[in-house]
């Protein structure tokens, strides 16, 4: 059965590729840096199953030490000037957008079908895993699309992936660090510990005041973990169900459907959302690393009002 | 009630929102936050590192992503950008807000209906939303600055994250959807998908509104500071 694996060996090739063209790249003076960092990445992917739990955290904080302390640089592989960009742009005319529409067009089917396609009794991909292994079947046709319609070379599109990760650099790594973080934080007792806090906050003497807290409360939980997921269990445990649900009879459905969008109210502002907020800012090069959240935050406050506004309404009427 | 040793692992996040606002590199921030609250929280240096290293693997999932960028990359050598910009420049209705605010109800739209994979920073935003945005302004408004561009880019990354955000809850089979209902259910309460799905449609409709607003605001802003920059030029 072919399953994330595959999936993950694919994606260590990937970066494999990349760390060995960082390595060969004398224009970046922080090759090496790169190299380690991208080569250690890759790794994770290749042999992260048998290195053991300790072994997969030395090679995180191997990760963090080089980015961290020595660095990251920019390759800067030679690429297509300006003017042939619109001399190839008019060539190709909208074959372009074929493979760009490629990779989520084969995402969206795959990830829908696969689990259908029985070999000999037995699902060919694992269901559960449909729409990575979409994804990365997606990126594969997207290749080929690219270079037998384009023409573009193999080893340019690994020069090109490549200069995107150095412009994400410690941003393509966060994500995952934060979802980590999100996983020690419970074992230590971080949700517990805000789950009190906040229940010893909550003014519990009218039905306004309990619904406000709730979906503040969710908003700025969700800002400390960066995700909304792990902090609805906590608020809706805490503060959702005695208060809102026990005390004064809210609908459980309409709180929590309500109480979750005030959460992504919380997510939209929060560097802890890297995957969100950061990455687009150094995918796009912007100067500012919290330019999309600072364009984000006044929606936030507002939804965030209208949700408690729309929860108040609404909960305690069906 | 609250007793301090049950709080110290809030210790960790100190760390975060202290790290992140004197914009000291994530990655050591996050890191020095978990073997913190770890140590806070009872566990000794090598069962940190440990939690860390299971979790991290586990969650290498979150980083296949990134094979899309050499994809975009090789697209972008071709010309894609360049291609997305003609496209607009073409059509002389186009503006910065009617681009925006017409993916924010696509993208909307879209992933209520569950077709979540048709967007995204890397695949749609980078190469076609953000270009065709700012090749709108500048037929508009003439040649901008690099911080005017740098702000339309920006808003084009908002623009994804509201529209994905407050459609995703309208679609029965997302993640939220399935997490809200195992966890009423543990909890004694049996709801079905579709009770909590309709539910996300006020605030998906008030939300597409605010935005959009503010959008258009935003378009309305940028014309005045380029009249008010032409303004000065003639002057000086």
């Amino acid at each position: 059965m072919i399953g994330l694996g595959a999936v993950y060996l694919f994606a260590g090739l990937v970066f494999g590729a990349v760390a060995a063209l960082s390595a060969r790249d004398a224009t970046n003076p922080k090759r090496w840096a790169n190299a380690s960092f991208w080569g250690l990445f890759a790794s994770s992917f290749l042999l992260g199953d048998r290195l053991g739990d300790f072994g997969n955290g030395l090679l995180v904080l191997a990760m963090v030490v080089v980015a961290g302390t020595v660095g990251l640089g920019i390759g800067r592989p030679s690429t297509t000037a300006p003017e042939e960009r619109r001399a190839l742009s008019h060539r190709f005319g909208n074959r372009l957008f074929v493979p760009a529409l490629a990779i989520p067009t084969v995402t969206l089917i795959g990830s829908f079908t696969l689990k259908d396609i029985v070999v000999g009794g037995t699902p060919l991909f694992d269901p559960g895993q449909a729409t990575l292994i979409s994804l990365a079947l997606g990126v594969t046709i997207a290749l080929f699309l690219t270079r037998t319609m384009l023409r573009q070379p193999m080893l340019a599109a690994f020069q090109e992936g490549r200069k995107l990760m150095d412009l994400l650099g410690w941003a393509a790594l966060l994500p995952q660090m934060l979802a980590a973080l999100g996983a020690v934080f419970a074992l230590a007792g971080v949700g517990a510990a805000v789950g009190d806090l906040a229940a010893q906050a909550i003014p519990s003497d009218n039905r306004f005041a309990a619904v406000a807290a709730y979906t503040v409360g969710m908003a700025v939980f969700t800002a400390i973990m960066g995700n909304a997921f792990a902090a609805f269990p906590v608020m809706t445990a805490g503060i959702g169900l005695p208060l809102i649900v026990m005390k004064y009879g809210g609908d459980p459905a309409i709180m929590s459907a309500i109480g979750m969008l005030a959460g992504f109210c919380g997510t939209l502002t929060t560097p802890m959302a890297a995957n969100f907020n950061l990455v687009p800012a150094a995918l796009l090069g912007l100067q500012d690393r919290y330019a999309v959240i600072k364009a984000q935050i006044p929606t936030a406050l507002m939804v965030l009002l209208a949700n408690t506004v729309l929860m108040y309404a609404l909960v305690f009427r069906f | 009630m609250i007793d301090a040793e049950h709080m110290l692992p809030l210790l960790g996040v100190a760390v975060v929102v202290l790290g992140f606002v004197a914009r000291i590199n994530p990655l050591l921030v996050v890191m020095a936050a978990a073997i913190v609250s770890g140590l806070a929280g009872g566990l000794d240096l090598v069962g940190v590192i440990s939690a860390f290293g299971k979790a991290f693997n586990e969650n290498r999932y979150v980083s296949v992503s990134w094979l899309v960028l050499p994809v975009i990359g090789a697209l972008e050598r071709a010309g894609l950008q360049e291609r997305a910009r003609d496209l607009i420049v073409q059509i002389r209705a186009a503006s910065v807000f009617s681009i925006l605010c017409l993916y924010l109800l696509i993208r909307q739209v879209a992933v209520a209906i569950g077709l979540t994979s048709l967007g995204g920073q890397a695949t749609m935003v980078r190469p076609l939303i953000a270009p065709m945005a700012e090749a709108a302004g500048e037929a508009k408004l003439g040649a901008l600055p690099g911080s005017t561009h740098d702000s339309i880019r920006a808003q084009a990354a908002a623009a994804e994250n509201v529209g994905l955000f407050f459609g995703e809850d309208i679609f029965v089979a997302i993640g939220s959807i399935l997490l809200i209902k195992g966890f009423l259910e543990q909890n004694g309460v049996i709801v079905q998908p579709l009770e909590l799905s309709v539910w996300a449609i006020p605030t998906a409709i008030v939300a597409f509104m605010i935005h959009a607003t503010r959008l258009y605001l935003f378009d309305r802003r940028l014309m005045r500071d380029s009249r008010a920059s032409a303004a000065e030029k003639a002057r000086a």
